[in-house]
């Protein structure tokens, strides 16, 4: 359904042209992204997870065509994403929800507003009764009644506001839905709500999703595949079972032990020492090698390229000379 | 048992507004030993972070207490002047607050912050204070202290800020520290190390702490005992272990259920229905009924008080035989 190959975004931070000249200072580059490959079969779920500034955000912002990539392509079912972008009938394929549900509606627009604009746009039904019947089925869709369509987005707690950015982006009819942290900004017992919806939804309709988060237990729940994101590349991917069940990289395995323990087995926990460092001047070789335990002289020399292992794709040279 | 050092005793906050006023806390009673955590969860406007806010005094007008005493070693400090409690801030309670960003002045390096605070409190010079502040950033665990004392919070990462804020927050040595989601504007790695970090520190110093939360968790690692909020009030409070393995009012349950698990994959999480009711459309009775799996008649019309359930105290009928 979707396939990035070698996808890669670069941000010049550079000062100002005329500051640079007179520091003499060259021109800097962040790589947000830095060569990420991944498929999306049809009606499954890629996960996408990572801490912030691992560039997680600026994919999912690549793959629905809200950034030009600086390098490699999207692939949406079999065309290059730009030639897919240009067509509308192709455009309104795919769809993304965002993670703050506050932030995403315009607060002046009546609800049934907000979810008909996709489906003006588009011309998917015409006539303002066949609109406002379509808006209400889909409001019945997400679990919230019709007549919400007259209230504005004020009027509605963070859970059910999410549900009617659930009913916007599904109102042209996609099969492809970008989730950006689609659960971060809301309470954990409505954050359960969304995600069961969102999954009853899948199955209902066939969707096929990219799911960006930051919280492993979310991804544990909702993914078919999962990739592990670290400044800008993707350090392993693998099928959730597997990846839970058997992390191969030592930052999947670093991400797993520090997420506090709800068994209360009063296990003793080693949390990764240092932080992530800036992309700006990313370490060389394995951008992890600052941290990582198993860390030798050729990972601070020698980008590890990922490798398949089984089902799974490592970025690693520990594990992949078997000292992991 | 020695006498608590922090006690609260039906606190009552409330908000004037144009149509009638709104109360946010209703009868928060609560005590906390020297050297405890206690935890404090509960889905946004639960009222925890107010809880925490009317403790240090620094509930935002035209809020105001309304009712019931705040005790820190047995004296009342929800009453003094604002002279007075301006002391007990810092020298007796610390506070540490979500975001690291706001909370340092972005204008004085983190020496000049710490050292102002340790002056205002301690009986220290200011070259002693200054060699104290460095001992304190290197406790907790900023590399290369005495020379990062002379940075500006900018040049700090989110991580090592967050580092500086719990340096600063108890620098002055306070018995009580009020944490208010100390760690959730930080990456799960660097909240691993903070959690650490807190606890050693508590531990060593003796130090009390109020950790206000919505991760439960960072409770389960961290706190002796936990209070559960929902609309305003506690409604159920008890020992850590009791509330994440067996709670006993329906909306912990609900709660914890809801929580997805990172060691399996499940059809259906168990969500609670709704969302909680705002201040100004709080149901009679239980708060919790229109929501309850297990509502009968009595949760339609009387409101439970916190009744023994056991192994914890809940605010819920079903406790209502003891």
């Amino acid at each position: 359904m979707l396939e990035a190959q070698d996808l890669a975004r670069y941000f010049d931070v550079s000062r100002p042209a005329l500051q640079r000249l007179l520091a003499r200072e060259p021109r800097r580059t962040l790589r947000a992204v830095d060569g990420v490959s991944f498929a999306i079969p049809k009606g499954q779920t890629l996960s996408l997870v990572g801490e912030s500034g691992c560039g997680k955000s600026t994919v999912a912002r690549l793959v629905v065509g809200l950034y030009p990539p600086s390098d490699g392509a999207v692939v949406f079912d079999g065309q290059p994403l730009s030639v897919a972008r240009a067509d509308p009938a192709q455009r309104q394929r795919m769809q993304m929800i965002f993670q703050d549900p506050y932030a995403s509606l315009n607060p002046r627009w009546r609800v049934r507003d907000i979810i008909a604009e996709p489906i003006r746009a588009f011309k998917l039904v015409e006539g303002k009764e066949a609109i406002l019947a379509r808006v209400g089925e889909l409001l019945t869709q997400v679990g919230l009644a019709p007549a919400d369509g007259e209230k504005f987005p004020h009027e509605f707690s963070g859970g059910q506001r999410q549900r009617i950015s659930i009913a916007r982006a599904l109102s042209s009819n996609p099969e492809f839905l970008v989730c950006d942290e689609p659960t971060s900004a809301l309470d954990v017992s409505v954050q359960a709500q969304i995600l069961n919806l969102m999954k009853e939804l899948q199955s209902r309709l066939g969707l096929t999703f990219l799911f960006i988060s930051h919280n492993l237990s979310v991804v544990r729940q909702v993914s078919d595949r999962v990739g592990v994101m670290y400044l800008g590349r993707i350090v392993e991917q693998a099928p959730a079972e597997t990846l839970f069940t058997a992390p191969r990289h030592p930052y999947t395995r670093a991400l797993m032990e520090a997420i506090p323990d709800l068994e209360m087995t009063g296990r003793a926990r080693t949390p990764v020492g240092g932080e992530v460092p800036s992309p700006i001047n990313p370490p060389s070789g394995c951008a992890f090698h600052p941290r990582c335990p198993l860390a030798n002289a050729r990972c601070k020399a020698e980008r590890p390229v990922a490798l398949a292992a089984g089902e799974s794709l490592v970025a690693c040279h520990a594990v992949e000379e078997g000292r992991g | 048992m020695t006498a608590p050092l922090l006690e609260v005793r039906n606190l009552r906050v409330e908000f004037p507004t144009r149509r009638g006023t709104l109360t946010a806390l209703h009868d928060v009673s609560l005590t906390i030993q020297p050297g405890e955590v206690l935890g404090m969860v509960g889905e946004s406007g639960a009222g925890k972070s107010m809880t925490g806010a009317a403790i240090i005094g620094l509930i935002e007008p035209p809020g105001r207490i309304a009712g019931g005493q705040v005790l820190l070693g047995g004296r009342r400090i929800d009453n003094l002047p604002y002279d007075q409690m301006r002391h007990v801030r810092g020298r007796q309670i610390g506070a540490i607050f979500q975001d690291p960003l706001t909370t340092l002045n972005p204008l004085y390096t983190v020496g000049r912050q710490l050292v102002e605070t340790i002056t205002t409190h301690l009986p220290l010079n200011p070259a002693q204070a200054r060699a104290r502040a460095i001992e304190w950033l290197e406790l907790v665990g900023i590399p290369a202290a005495s020379q990062r004392i002379d940075s500006y919070p900018h040049e700090f990462s989110g991580g090592m800020r967050q580092r500086v804020v719990i340096a600063l927050a108890l620098c002055a040595e306070p018995r009580l520290i009020i944490a208010d989601e100390p760690t959730t504007a930080l990456d799960v790695s660097i909240q691993a190390q903070v959690i650490a970090l807190l606890k050693r520190l508590a531990r060593e110093k003796g130090t009390a702490m109020l950790l206000v939360t919505h991760d439960m968790g960072v409770i389960a690692e961290t706190a002796d005992r936990v209070a559960v909020m929902y609309a305003g009030r506690i409604i159920e409070i008890g020992p850590v272990r009791q509330i994440v393995k067996h709670p006993r009012h329906p909306y912990t349950e609900g709660l914890m259920a809801s929580i997805p698990p990172l060691d399996r994959r499940v059809e259906r999480l168990a969500a609670i229905e709704g969302s909680m009711p705002r201040l100004s459309a709080i149901p009679p009775g239980c708060a919790y009924n229109p929501r309850c799996p297990k509502v009968f008649g009595r949760c339609l019309t009387e409101r439970p008080e916190l009744l023994d359930a056991g192994t914890t105290q809940a605010a819920c009928w079903l406790h209502a035989d003891g």
